[in-house]
């Protein structure tokens, strides 16, 4: 039904004036679209009306965690920039979804229809951004967003949906690889939250680490809310590793109800399982902990050198994937808007301005975009340790290999990669070996 | 064969850190009626209250069970004022006390968000019970076996005050006959602050003893309160033994539940509370129907 | 006489009030908050006649409102036209109702309230885990809203239109349920159940229809909810719903027709619109209900009637005063 809503309006942009920026689009080379995006002379008007940035987080309840950091990374950019992004003064407003899809929905209409905003950054979660999703579509309005969900930039793409951090699965797909190839692990269990973002996360491991020879003999779903896991822990048997995949304070929890049973299994994890920010809260048993992650805070390069200092000098906290993925947001956003020369008022060509957006240094590194929106970026594998811990912190994370230029369909071809199912919780099955 | 006895040595070990949570939830609920729905928070405020004595953010850093005593301390206050300056005022109004303490319930909550930020804390395991005991081929952590102590040590000490102590005859009183013990010459509105400020205590330092195995976050105040309301109800309000048992039962159901039916996980441990609620109102060991 | 001409002349002033609101307030946000404003309403009404008028206070109402909310999404989602998806969702709801009655009035007083607790519990319980068949915390997606008489629902205005319609409904139907003797007798069985036992009146059978009938509007506001957002998730039936909703009641004014309605939109505004101005709104929220609990314990709307009265009283005894006063000087 989506699906069939969704064909229909690509027809529509086809059939549109920016048929020139699309068909450069289509072609996958997005240096060429921005290249054919300034071919039109840049509105030399000044934008009087300051440019509206929203921004979709959550500062109560459980996730607030993640959100605020979230907050603290655009807030952080705005100050280094001086609220400006683009070459047009920034107004900034910031809606508390509460963590939960009504109220997302409700923060979106107030961000869209109240203060007519250009631009939306964020939701935090899956759920939240499937809740707006349709809405989103219908407002035709641009979000960056670091919610994860696989298929708003796969098989039931959203035109106006920009992600720089990473897809759900795609951050796996290293970490499966790593995990057959370098771990020379061979039998794994995977543990993982019980909705769409553990389902993509741990089916992308299973996929590449399958791919490369290795065998996934369970899985395991604890809910989103589990006081104890000592109950999913117990079933953690016959495997050589573990390949966890929580998020927000969980992977705390797991981690130390896994030491407390007496594992010693290696464990790996993607991006929210071993989130920089955790590690101040980690204690001993996090040692030895792999993840595969698009921001590490010990990559060395200028931008992120700046990041961290003044995240740090703002706030006083340790940044992590949270506040990272929307500090590289806003530079994408400033990028995209100079690009068409600060005027945002057509939307499908401020969203083809976002996705054409190309940038070397970041503080994830460098990044560009798929036709679909979702980023191609580098991948960093790291490990935490106590050696090399900087900050006043006791654990690092120390990366031990990059992945290079990851897109979301892994090293397969698109075409292939989207003709298979999306992960779910039964796919890829559990195969007998 | 290890599954089965790491989740049985966890259902005792969890039903040991609920019986030091609802202990003090049964005791208010048969004094006075009420369910008190702050106790999730003081759970959780007891936990947060701790972490910030153990994290050397206050100039000095105590030890654990030192830190865990003050945060109960603290939260134990928090109660008193609690029932002084709210609860007191909505005396014989059942209704108006539950709807307080649900009022207090999202006030702490944000107040904690607030003070101690969304990151979750976690609380190292006190030095000297962070290793394992290694037997009949299973490894369990020290931690979790000295928190079953630690329950059974806080169920003889609160038999004895119920049982041995003037305190403990009043409250006893007050639960079988609230009009009886005031006839008598019991003055239960002391009584009631004291039970009270006991109770959030006892939560408060549940709360820190279930730290190394819960930490703390934004949240855990929800996810620990419809235990404790199971617990209560599953043993009977106002009854000490009944919260004992009802705490090993819902740390069995809890635990098993999970791993071997995670789809209806709720649906038992929420069924037996219907069930008792239904056919035997006065709870397994309970006295008073509510 | 005078009195009924007043009554029915603000009626209809309100009326007319609620019908101008989307020509008043142009922006598509604040008529989407007035839908939202609406929708609770309707669910607070609901929780009402239990609470208000039936004296058993209810923490599962959330679970009702999720069946119908579930039962319309995972139908429409299905394929099912919108009046199929509907009415299942109120037969469903209202079977659950049933359950929910027939288990829950065997007891009173606080059991009331931890056996509804439990039973809402159970309900969250198998939206949040029983992932087949509900996708858990991913929710249902509905594709789109209904298009009652070829008017389609999907503009901010339409369905604050209809909103308004089913509303207005179900303030009618309440305020005939008030006034009919089934009405009284319910108060009747709040009061003095003994009595009105010992009066021959079967007081479980009038305990259940109320709790049908309060169960029914709840229905109605889930399958609102459910076309509102067009999205259905296991947090609109937690634990914190059903309080909400309490909130709403016993903010407003139990028992009384318009305190929830006032109080659906105080907590409505509160969380939408306030929480962009106050970070701290959840604390707000708790501090206000507490207030409202200690320093006016009937509620928003009889609290003013009564400070108005009194001030009102206060002013004419000034005023027959003053002149003795005088006099005596």
């Amino acid at each position: 039904m989506s699906r069939k809503l969704m064909s229909g309006k690509a027809e529509s942009h086809k059939a549109s004036a920016h048929r020139l920026s699309r068909r450069a689009l289509l072609a996958g080379t997005a240096a060429g679209a921005a290249a054919a995006l300034t071919h039109f002379p840049a509105p030399a008007i000044a934008q009087a009306a300051p440019f509206k940035l929203g921004l979709l987080t959550v500062k109560t309840g459980p996730l607030a965690q993640g959100g605020i950091q979230m907050e603290q990374g655009v807030l952080t950019y705005l100050k280094e920039n001086n609220y400006m992004l683009g070459g047009r003064k920034v107004d900034f407003v910031s809606a508390d979804t509460g963590g939960n899809p009504a109220g997302t929905k409700t923060k979106a209409q107030e961000l869209i229809e109240r203060d007519k905003v250009d631009v939306i950054l964020g939701p935090l979660a899956a759920f939240e951004l499937l809740a707006i999703n349709d809405y989103i579509k219908e407002q035709k309005m641009p979000i960056m967003s670091l919610a994860a969900a696989d298929n708003l930039t796969q098989r039931t793409p959203n035109p106006y949906l920009i992600r720089a951090s990473a897809c759900s699965s795609q951050a796996m797909h290293p970490m499966g690889h790593y995990a057959a190839t370098e771990l020379k692990l061979k039998r794994i269990v995977t543990v993982s939250e019980d909705f769409a973002f553990g389902y993509e996360q741990m089916g992308g491991f299973q996929a590449t680490f399958q791919a490369a020879g290795g065998c996934v003999t369970a899985k395991l779903w604890p809910p989103l809310v589990t006081p104890d896991y000592t109950p999913y822990v117990a079933q953690i048997a016959d495997c050589d590793g573990v390949c966890q995949g929580f998020a927000g304070s969980n992977p705390l929890r797991f981690m130390k109800a896994y030491a407390s049973a007496g594992l010693k299994y290696p464990v790996v994890t993607g991006e929210t399982g071993g989130d920089d920010a955790l590690l101040k809260s980690f204690g001993e048993e996090a040692i030895g902990l792999i993840s595969c992650c698009p921001y590490t805070i010990d990559l060395e390069n200028a931008s992120n050198q700046r990041f961290v200092d003044q995240i740090m000098k703002n706030y006083d906290v340790i940044p992590g994937f949270y506040a990272a993925g929307l500090y590289v947001n806003c530079m994408v956003v400033d990028a995209g808007l100079k690009a068409i020369g600060g005027d945002a008022s057509d939307k499908e060509k401020f969203t083809a301005a976002l996705r054409a957006v190309t940038l070397a240094d970041t503080p994830r590194g460098p990044i560009k975009f798929d036709h679909l929106g979702n980023v191609v970026g580098n991948f960093y594998v790291r490990r935490i340790q106590t050696e090399g811990a900087k900050y006043g912190l006791k654990l690092w994370n120390k990366t031990i290999k990059t992945y290079e230029n990851v897109s979301q369909f892994w090293t397969w071809p698109e075409q292939e990669f989207l003709a298979h199912p999306v992960y779910s919780r039964d796919y890829p099955a559990l195969t007998k070996c | 064969m290890t599954f089965w006895l790491l989740l049985t040595v966890n259902s005792v070990t969890f039903g040991g850190l609920l019986f030091l949570l609802s202990a003090g939830f049964s005791l208010i609920f048969g004094l006075m009626r009420i369910p008190n729905l702050t106790h999730g928070s003081m759970f959780m405020l007891g936990a947060y209250l701790g972490t910030t004595f153990l994290s050397g953010a206050l100039g000095f850093t105590l030890n654990f069970w030192l830190a865990a005593v003050l945060g109960a301390l603290e939260v134990a206050i928090l109660g008193a004022l609690m029932e002084r300056l709210l609860l007191r005022r909505l005396a014989g109004q059942q209704l108006a006390q539950v709807l307080v303490t649900l009022g207090v319930s999202f006030m702490v909550a944000d107040l904690c968000l607030m003070g101690w930020g969304g990151d979750p804390i976690s609380v190292a395991t006190p030095p000297g019970l962070a290793g394992f005991l290694r037997t009949a081929g299973a490894v369990f952590p020290l931690y979790r076996l000295a928190v079953i102590g630690i329950a059974v040590v806080f169920a003889i000490a609160l038999w004895l005050m119920l049982e041995r102590t003037r305190l403990g005859a009043m409250i006893r009183a007050g639960v079988d006959d609230p009009q009886m013990a005031r006839v008598v010459g019991i003055r239960v509105s002391q009584l009631f602050t004291i039970v009270f400020a006991l109770g959030a205590g006892l939560a408060g330092f549940a709360g820190m003893i279930g730290g190394p195995i819960l930490s703390v976050y934004p949240g855990l105040d929800q996810d620990m309160l419809p235990l404790a309301l199971v617990v209560v109800i599953l043993g009977g309000t106002g009854s000490l033994l009944g919260s004992f048992v009802g705490s090993i039962i819902v740390g069995f159901i809890y635990n098993f539940g999970q791993a071997l039916l995670p789809e209806l996980a709720y649906f038992v441990l929420f069924l037996p509370m219907v069930l008792v609620l239904l056919l035997r109102p006065q709870g397994l060991f309970g006295t008073q129907v509510l | 006489m005078s009195r009924g001409i007043a009554r029915g002349l603000s009626i209809a002033v309100i009326v007319v009030a609620l019908i101008a609101v989307p020509f008043v307030i142009t922006e598509t946000y604040y008529v989407n908050i007035a839908s939202q404003i609406l929708l609770y309403a309707i669910f607070a009404l609901g929780l009402n006649v239990l609470v208000g008028y039936a004296g058993l206070v209810s923490l599962g109402h959330a679970g009702l409102f999720g069946v119908a909310a579930y039962v319309t999404a995972y139908l429409v989602a299905g394929g099912f036209g919108h009046g199929v998806a509907i009415i299942a969702a109120l037969v469903a709801a209202m079977a659950a109702t049933a359950v929910f009655a027939a288990l829950a009035l065997r007891v009173t007083g606080v059991s009331f309230i931890m056996i509804t607790l439990a039973l809402g519990e159970i309900i969250w319980g198998v939206a949040y885990r029983w992932i087949s068949l509900t996708n858990g915390d991913n929710g249902i997606s509905v594709p789109g809203r209904p298009k009652p008489f070829g008017i389609s629902l999907s503009s901010a205005t339409n369905f604050y239109d209809a909103s308004l319609i089913v509303f207005l409904l179900a303030v009618a139907a309440l305020a005939i349920f008030v006034r009919s003797p089934f009405g009284a007798a319910l108060c009747g069985t709040r009061d003095q159940p003994r009595r009105m036992n010992a009066l021959g009146y079967h007081v479980w059978m009038i305990r259940f229809g109320a709790f049908m009938f309060s169960g029914l509007l709840t229905a109605v506001s889930g399958i609102l909810f459910v076309y509102y957002n067009e999205f259905i998730s296991p947090q609109a039936l937690a634990l914190t719903a059903s309080a909400e909703g309490l909130l709403m009641v016993i903010s407003g004014g139990a028992a009384t027709l318009l305190g929830p309605v006032i109080g659906a939109a105080l907590v409505v505004i509160v969380k939408n619109v306030v929480s962009a101005y106050v970070t701290r709104w959840n604390f707000m929220l708790g501090a206000i209900f507490v207030a409202i609990v200690v320093f006016m314990p009937e509620g928003l709307v009889p609290g003013a009637v009564r400070l108005a009265r009194s001030a009102w009283r206060a002013g004419s005894r000034k005023k027959t005063t003053a002149p003795a006063a005088e006099a005596g000087r």
